[in-house]
């Protein structure tokens, strides 16, 4: 029973098709990636998975607890609550606020007060920030990022700010995770630990996984299945030995790379 | 001693109550005057103008350009029951009346409106606040441009403390609650936000609507004060005005707001003894505060009570020292 199915999923800008026809499935507890050269649409399935765009046609199914949720048209913070989080490939950080409240706003929707004791302090308040906190530092303990956390999130290296976004990420309680290139811009030591911590998270949280990377050695090591997109269309899916050797996929995208590897 | 002041809550009661004391005696020895009393209700009624706004612009980070226009909402309200109800249930139905239909008008216009951003926003406020105007103009009921006059006075330092404490501490506390982080995510990265699963279109109504509110209590207690309104006191630059204060005391700080409406009443009032050049020398101080503190005066830091706590130990190790 798929987790999330995409069925001829397309999006067009004026004349130009960003995606066309693009169907997936995915299986609970799957790590898939979804891979092409630039421009062909990745970030776009991204954007339409989560509810920045709405899709021209097609549908998206998330099958959650034994209902099935439609989610195009639906917009991307209900598409969170449902259970989709993601990341994006330029951070998105909340720059000027710190590491501890980055992560405590992605657990807003499980917040229980309401307005009022939140503009008198009631005690209701005062427990469930207390609990809020707790968790948070848990969950950044989890990404050692916990005696960071009243550094603002700007003043985070690189590597550490891709990592609170992940854990940011996190934070809403996802079933399915979407990761727009974890790795841009690390350097192979940095990519080899991340691979484990996409591997790790994916056990603990009891997560599915896709992400979009250019980097192959991080693909090809975990993903169990891979989708390629080329020009806004899928154009193979499979394994990644089946990808490595897929004609298709080395005449779009992956040349004499893949041939050495 | 040492473990009550520790407590945050109690730290702040007191830092309240002391405050409200000391204003107070001056007043019965007559330090603070007649005229100067006229200053402080100023004050208060522009420190309530900016806090709301800053909620808006600084915090939320919704560029509006239209809150006189609340204020007005507020001053018509309170100033209409308060003529027909000459007493002090009279006077709080009207502030809370006047509140409520401030807060009414910046929902319903919220709601279409803050799907804009940035410049778009501040033009839609800004004729929002002018047709506000327009109406109070052509209303019977207001009195058209002569505006309403004989409004019994009931603000005395006690109501301004109590409604400014009660903003400032209200805004502040909002901040700092799940709610008000939800808005500050909206001012930090709106795209993100909503990826979080922050409903923005809601945080950005709630925000824009508990600044009207608190606008229109500013409103109320401007009418209950100076025994006159017109619809020309409600204007753009009035408008502006605040924006002034906030920007100079720093979008995002709520102590920066407070700072700055004391500190530009403060200059202003120094400089009526020069009434050729008051205006132009106003203007010059703000582009010379401008210069040297864009971020303005706070930032987007705030003074906390701490402040005074750790001048205290400075003071002591010193003391010690000698």
């Amino acid at each position: 029973m798929a987790i999330l199915k995409i069925d001829k999923l397309s999006k067009s800008f004026g004349g130009l098709m960003a995606v066309s026809n693009v169907s997936m499935s995915l299986e609970p507890g799957e790590l898939v990636g979804l891979i092409g050269p630039n421009g062909a649409g990745k970030t776009t399935v991204f954007n339409l998975l989560t509810g920045i765009y709405v899709p021209s046609s097609g549908t998206i199914t998330l099958y959650r607890d034994g209902r099935e949720i439609k989610l195009q048209g639906k917009k991307p913070h209900n598409i969170c609550k449902n259970g989709i989080a993601r990341t994006f490939q330029n951070i998105r950080l909340f720059r000027d606020l710190t590491v501890i409240d980055n992560v405590r706003i992605a657990m807003h929707k499980n917040v229980g007060y309401g307005f009022l004791s939140g503009i008198f302090h009631l005690p209701s308040y005062h427990k469930e920030e207390k609990m809020l906190t707790e968790k948070c530092m848990e969950l950044l303990n989890i990404f050692k990022l916990d005696h960071k956390k009243d550094e603002y999130a700007r003043n985070l290296p690189y590597g550490e700010q891709r990592h609170l976004e992940i854990a940011r990420a996190l934070a809403t309680d996802p079933i399915l995770l979407l990761l727009d290139e974890p790795a841009a811009g690390m350097n192979p030591a940095e990519t080899s630990q991340l691979t484990e911590l996409i591997c790790w998270i994916r056990e603990k949280f009891n997560l599915t996984i896709l992400l979009i990377e250019h980097d192959m050695s991080l693909v090809m090591k975990i993903c169990e299945r891979i989708y390629v997109l080329d020009y806004g269309m899928a154009i193979a899916e499979g394994t990644p030995d089946e990808i490595r050797s897929d004609r298709r996929v080395i005449e779009a995208y992956l040349g004499e790379a893949a041939n050495d590897a | 001693m040492g473990r009550l002041n520790e407590h945050p809550a109690i730290k702040k009661a007191i830092a309240l109550v002391l405050s409200y004391v000391i204003v107070q005696m001056l007043i019965s020895t007559n330090i603070i005057s007649d005229y100067l009393q006229v200053t402080l209700a100023t004050i208060c009624i522009n420190i309530i103008l900016a806090v709301s706004l800053n909620l808006i612009t600084g915090i939320t980070g919704q560029f509006s350009l239209g809150h006189a226009g609340f204020m007005s909402i507020g001053a018509y309200m309170c100033a209409l029951i308060v003529l027909r109800m000459p007493t002090i249930p009279g006077f709080l139905l009207g502030v809370f009346a006047g509140a409520a239909a401030a807060a009414l008008v910046g929902c319903v216009v919220g709601l279409p409106t803050l799907r804009l951003r940035g410049d778009y926003l501040a033009i839609a406020t800004l004729g929002m606040a002018e047709i506000i105007r327009v109406i109070f103009l052509n209303l019977e009921i207001t009195n058209g441009a002569a505006g309403l006059s004989g409004i019994p006075k009931f603000v005395n330092w006690f109501w301004l403390f109590v409604f400014t404490a009660g903003t400032i501490l209200v805004i502040s506390n909002f901040i700092r609650s799940s709610h008000g982080r939800a808005c500050i995510s909206v001012r930090e990265d709106e795209i993100a936000a909503d990826a979080m699963g922050i409903n923005t279109t809601k945080y950005k109504v709630m925000a824009f609507t508990f600044g009207a509110f608190c606008a229109g209590i500013a409103g109320a207690l401007y009418a209950t004060s100076f025994y006159f309104i017109e619809p020309g006191l409600f204007g753009f630059m009035k408008s502006i005005d605040v924006l002034v204060i906030v920007v100079l005391g720093g979008l995002g700080s709520i102590s920066g707001s407070v700072l700055a409406a004391v500190l530009l009443a403060v200059i202003s009032t120094l400089l009526q003894s020069f009434p050729e050049i008051r205006m132009v020398l106003y203007a010059l101080l703000l582009i010379i505060i401008m210069l040297f503190r864009p971020q303005g005066l706070m930032g987007s830091k705030e003074i906390s009570l701490n402040v005074f706590g750790k001048l205290g130990d400075l003071f002591a190790s010193r003391k010690r020292r000698v």
